[in-house]
């Protein structure tokens, strides 16, 4: 029977945006990391421990600077363009001691990665640290790996948004506790709690914990591992810092593979196996998402987590520790050729390791030298341009200064400010009146600048033509502590 | 459709571009990013309503929010006027003397005074008030009217031969060789008179014949030893520093046909406040008395 169907031709085409050719995106499937018991998760809740109680103590350490300047043992004092850490007080001027500061941690960080490999990212990295913090609570609150999988895949019950709730009760606070701490860096710590608490803390600090508390809680909650990889321009540099004598986690498949698990190592008699008895704990403990035995990959924080997992799962199974490893590639290389000499403090002594150590020893000798002899007594001449000199009505050259005394130190100070150079030069201040002298006595602020107009006068027969040098001499009556500075006095063309 | 390079390492589908051998791999973007990137198309349609967008052809879309730059530094502008409102008054009902000795108001009255010397002044005295011949270099000790406090303010206000102020200062040196009152020679003698006044270079016998002539005509006003008078606005002959010029051709030009300066009174211009605070402000240029 000839039916209506066959009129109708079949065209060729294709549905390009069908929804199995939409795969520009992928959302991110969630990990559940199990939890582990071993060396570095010690380690790792160490310096967790450590990291957070720097962050969240050192604002409230005092230290003691005197009457004229803040307790505050750290203070980040933008307001009036101050920076306190302990005994060290620094001026915006001095703010390369910071850059300093930066430079050291960029080496240091280049140190380490060349050598430990990604140690940052696994230990100390805050998103790593702030991400422990939050599985801590989500385990805690949720259960372990499996029963979370478990809620996730569930329905909807009371229990599930029970649990939720608090979980992200508990987030929320952590992330207000964050947000809430780094804004006592920058103010009087105990005053800006109770006016914070009061809501008489100026809008920005309010803006900032609000800001920090967004981030903490997007990032350690819900992206994760997804900052490290798609959002952390670092594990990209870090493909400069590694080479074949940087520890990595190393999964040493010369002794792991053939992998197999009990069943297949019975059904299978005849086959070598080696010691992976892939029970994927590796897998389930990572809190990146990756199978370690696919090898280095971009993804990996080297948080050691699965070397912990697998070894304690050799211990059951009664091989020897390490077939999920800190190796070099070069002992990697060496253990697949059977020339086992695994000596990992070998990756320390190399040429690069000693050019970092170099360099950022350099800086830091650098610093602390400057830092040592620093001046605490500034002095800055600026002569005045317009006009350069001015004749006065006995025939002298009057010169005009803008002096700027600086006093580096919590304490009044009275200097005297001398000018020498040219016979019987004298100076007067503007709006004092006093008689023209050769040196004039400041009262200056702690920790202030001082800045004084000055007239210095000489006849014209002292001068040796159209420039003359003058020096002004800044001294501290109390200490003798001096600055000075070399000017130049103009006069007409002889 | 093209066919579909797949890299052997990954697995992975490539997008087909190649560096140098270098592939690229078509992982898909995560779609948070892809939700990211929608946040901010939404977040750039909020701005474009709330806020000035869209150029038109004399002027913009104003927004929701009615910001403006503008009104921004004018209320600024305002901020600043009313916190300076207090030191203002506070120079209204002082003295000029109190005004010099109180530090805060002195800064203050330099500053305003400064930026009222840039509008008003500079014309002629210049921007460092160091001025040229025949506009007065305010930096110097020297004085035509007077250079205490009381006097310069008196000149700033009602000006100098300003013919629209009835209290201008004013004064007018004869013109001794265009009214022919002097012969040209001795007005060349006296211009050697008063270099050696003021201790210059000069020609002994010329002086010699020029001293009498100096003290007949010109010691009335710029005294018998030259050092001028401030009363009158004669200047000083005997010191260093000379409005018009100390060469003898200079001299003798200022005796023969004497050019006036003028000089505007500013209160026809400026409040008072002001004009104290440019008082304050040139008294401090280091000349002050």
């Amino acid at each position: 029977m000839v039916t209506v169907y066959d009129s109708v031709e079949r065209i060729d085409a294709e549905a390009v945006n069908s929804k199995e050719k939409r795969s520009n995106y992928a959302a991110r499937v969630k990990i559940f990391p199990k939890r582990v018991t071993g060396t570095f998760r010690s380690l790792k809740w160490w310096v967790m421990l450590v990291t957070l109680g720097i962050y969240y103590i050192t604002p409230w350490l005092r230290w003691d600077r005197g009457p004229y300047a803040p307790d505050q043992a750290v203070l980040v004092d933008l307001a009036n363009r101050r920076f306190y850490f302990f005994f060290i007080e620094i001026w915006p001027q001095e703010l390369f001691y910071i850059a300093g500061l930066l430079i050291m941690a960029g080496v240091g960080l280049f140190l380490v990665t060349s050598t430990v490999g990604r140690a940052w990212c696994g230990y100390t990295c805050p998103q790593t640290v702030w991400v422990d913090l939050y599985l801590v609570v989500e385990r805690w609150v949720e259960g372990d790996r499996n029963a979370r999988i478990k809620l996730d895949k569930g329905p909807w019950t009371f229990d599930k948004v029970r649990k939720q709730v608090l979980k992200h009760a508990i987030w929320i606070l952590i992330a207000v506790a964050t947000g809430g701490a780094w804004i006592f860096y920058f103010a009087d710590a105990p005053m800006l709690a109770w006016n914070f608490l009061t809501f008489n803390a100026p809008f920005v600090a309010y803006s900032t914990v609000a800001i920090l508390t967004a981030t903490t809680y997007v990032f350690a909650g819900f992206m994760r591992e997804q900052v490290c990889t798609y959002m952390c321009p670092w594990p990209r540099i870090q493909g400069a810092m590694l080479d074949e004598d940087s520890l990595v986690v190393t999964y040493n498949d010369w002794r792991g593979e053939k992998r197999g698990g009990q069943k297949l190592r019975k059904q299978n008699q005849q086959t070598r196996y080696g010691d992976c008895i892939d029970c994927n704990l590796c897998v389930a403990v990572c809190p990146q998402g990756i199978d370690i035995r696919d090898g280095q990959q971009l993804e990996c924080i080297t948080c050691a987590l699965c070397i912990d997992a697998c070894d304690s799962v050799m211990a059951k199974t009664g091989k020897p520790k390490g077939l999920i490893s800190y190796a070099t590639l070069r002992d990697y290389n060496a253990s697949m050729s059977s020339q086992a000499k695994p000596t990992t403090w070998r990756s320390f002594i190399r040429p690069r390791t000693y050019i970092y150590i170099a360099i950022w020893s350099m800086i830091g000798l650098l610093m602390l030298g400057t830092l040592l002899t620093r001046d605490r007594l500034d002095l800055n001449v600026l002569h005045d341009r317009n006009p350069v000199y001015v004749t006065l009505s006995d025939g002298s050259i009057r010169n005009g200064y803008t002096i700027k005394i600086l006093n580096m130190r919590p304490e009044p100070r009275t200097m005297w400010l001398s000018v020498s150079g040219i016979k019987d030069v004298t100076m007067t201040a503007a709006g004092r009146d006093e008689a023209p002298a050769s040196s004039l006595e400041f009262e200056v602020s702690p920790d202030k600048l001082l800045s004084v107009k000055v007239f210095v006068r000489s006849a014209p027969e002292a001068l040796t033509g159209r420039m003359s040098q003058v020096t002004f001499t800044v001294t501290n009556a109390a200490d003798g502590e001096t600055a000075t500075y070399d000017a130049k006095f103009e006069g007409p063309a002889h | 459709m093209a066919e579909k390079d797949i890299d052997q390492l990954s697995g992975i589908e490539t997008t087909g571009h190649e560096w140098d051998g270098i592939k690229e791999l078509n992982n898909p973007l995560p779609r948070w990013w892809l939700w990211t990137f929608y946040a901010t198309v939404i977040w750039s349609i909020g701005y474009v309503i709330a806020y000035p967008a869209i150029p038109l052809i004399s002027t913009a879309t104003s927004g929701v929010l009615g910001y403006s730059s503008r009104a921004e530094v004018a209320d600024e502008i305002t901020k600043a006027k009313v916190a300076q409102s207090g030191l203002l008054s506070r120079i209204e009902s002082s003295s000029l003397e109190e005004i010099r000795k109180t530090p805060e108001l002195l800064q203050f009255a330099r500053a305003g005074g400064k930026s009222a010397f840039g509008v008003n002044c500079v014309q002629c005295h210049g921007s460092g008030a160091a001025g040229s011949p025949g506009y007065p270099n305010l930096n110097d000790d020297d004085w035509i009217w007077g250079g205490n406090l009381e006097a310069i303010y008196v000149t700033i206000k009602h000006g100098i031969r300003f013919q629209w102020d009835d209290d201008t200062r004013a004064s007018e040196m004869p013109a001794f060789g265009a009214d022919e009152l002097l012969e040209k020679d001795q007005i060349w003698d006296t211009a050697a008179y008063v270099r050696k006044l003021a201790g210059l270079e000069h020609d002994a016998g010329a002086a010699e014949r020029g001293a009498p002539i100096y003290v007949e005509n010109c010691a009335a006003c710029h005294k018998e030893t030259g050092e001028g008078d401030q009363e009158q606005g004669a200047p000083n002959l005997k010191d260093a520093i000379w409005h018009y010029g100390k060469t003898t051709e200079e001299i003798v030009a200022q005796i023969s046909k004497p050019r006036h300066g003028v000089m505007p009174g500013w209160v026809h211009r400026l409040d008072d406040n002001t004009i104290k605070q440019l008082t304050v402000y040139v008294h401090s240029l280091g000349g002050g008395e």
